[in-house]
């Protein structure tokens, strides 16, 4: 009996672990301030009128991640004006990858014309707040009273390549929901992706 | 001495055609039941991914270490199919791997992650141990001695 009471404190112990690693959906995220590519600091509440925000990890060096690129920009086209902009933030670390700098950021937003913000995260810490895994990993927010909930999380599409004929537009579908005072009926999703590039040390 | 050149010509070849074959998840599940007693050793990658990359020699040293076993390592990459003839065929050559190496023709990721396991976020370095009784995920990298306790204590 007691072995069997001490499994149970081990399991329950190892899920509520398990829980803390990153948000879930439903979950209130916490704001931050991070450094853009113009050199000024982004909150999430710096854009009064949004109703929810489109975060998405992504990076300069990852090849699915710039397979998106353009992707990343539309939305960011279709939805700011509807009220959820996209924030973009750099999980990985230049010491491990000299390529994701600071400097090669804010050429990657300049040549590709990144009509949204593109954070620099430091020491990893919002990236492991929000429990992001790789590049492109995308968190779809709604402003409510609570505060910035979660609503979705995973992938932008289920088309990293351009070539699936049953292509599903996921962030698309869960903000088209959101609008219409739905929750998304797909709420998380999978994909490969690069894993994140963590400071060494 | 004409024997000789024979072979030294075939082996030229050999390495200049370095094979990368499509892979469906349907091929590979009938290459597994076809297998009989044989434990795969299923490693997912990308040339993209660093981790993948450094990890690839441990897997060659369990290939050679278990020639005369059923065991096969079987390295299935997960690049752009776009980046076949460009990037995944030169890489193979360029780093002289000998195991058999494929090239995931699947279009629906969600699809594809599930159907290999349940519990994989999609991140890789991912390896998946299987033969007929039994099926063990991982989605970490192995240094040689993983690799090689994980293969001994398979049940």
């Amino acid at each position: 009996m007691k072995n069997l009471f001490l499994i149970g404190f081990m399991l329950v112990s190892s899920f509520s672990f398990a829980q803390n690693e990153g948000y879930k959906v439903g979950d209130v995220v916490k704001d931050f301030a991070l450094k853009n590519v113009d050199s000024k600091t982004v909150s999430l509440a710096d854009f009064k009128d949004a109703k929810g925000y489109i975060v998405v990890f992504t990076c300069n060096t990852c090849p699915v991640a710039k397979g998106y690129q353009e992707r990343v920009s539309a939305l960011n086209t279709s939805y700011a004006s509807k009220g959820y902009p996209v924030v973009a933030i750099n999980p990985n670390d230049a010491g491990a990858v000299p390529d994701e700098s600071f400097e090669k950021m804010q050429a990657l937003a300049k040549e590709k014309n990144f009509s949204f913000p593109y954070l620099l995260d430091p020491n990893h810490i919002v990236t492991k707040q929000f429990g992001a895994l790789k590049t492109p990993h995308v968190f779809v927010l709604s402003k409510t009273n609570k505060g910035n909930v979660v609503e979705y999380i995973g992938a932008i599409d289920n088309d990293s390549e351009g070539e699936n004929s049953t292509k599903i537009n996921y962030v698309q579908n869960a903000i088209n929901e959101l609008s219409a005072g739905k929750k998304p009926t797909i709420s998380s999703t999978k994909a490969v992706g690069c894993s994140i590039k963590w400071k060494k040390g | 001495m004409r024997v000789f050149f024979i072979i030294c010509l075939s082996l030229i070849t050999y390495s200049v055609n370095a094979q990368v074959k499509m892979l469906t998840l349907d091929d590979l599940e009938r290459r597994i039941a076809k297998g009989k007693d044989t434990t795969y050793v299923i490693n997912f990658w990308a040339t993209w991914c660093s981790p993948c990359v450094a990890e690839l020699s441990n897997f060659e040293k369990l290939r050679l270490a278990n020639l005369k076993k059923p065991v096969k390592v079987l390295l299935v990459s997960l690049d752009f199919k776009s980046k076949l003839q460009k990037e995944v065929i030169p890489f193979v050559q360029k780093n002289n791997i000998k195991a058999e190496v494929f090239l995931l023709n699947e279009p629906d990721q969600q699809q594809y992650i599930e159907r290999i396991d349940k519990k994989w976020s999609g991140a890789i370095p991912a390896t998946l141990f299987v033969n007929k009784e039994v099926r063990r995920f991982y989605e970490k990298e192995f240094t040689e001695t993983e690799l090689k306790n994980t293969l001994l204590n398979l049940k």
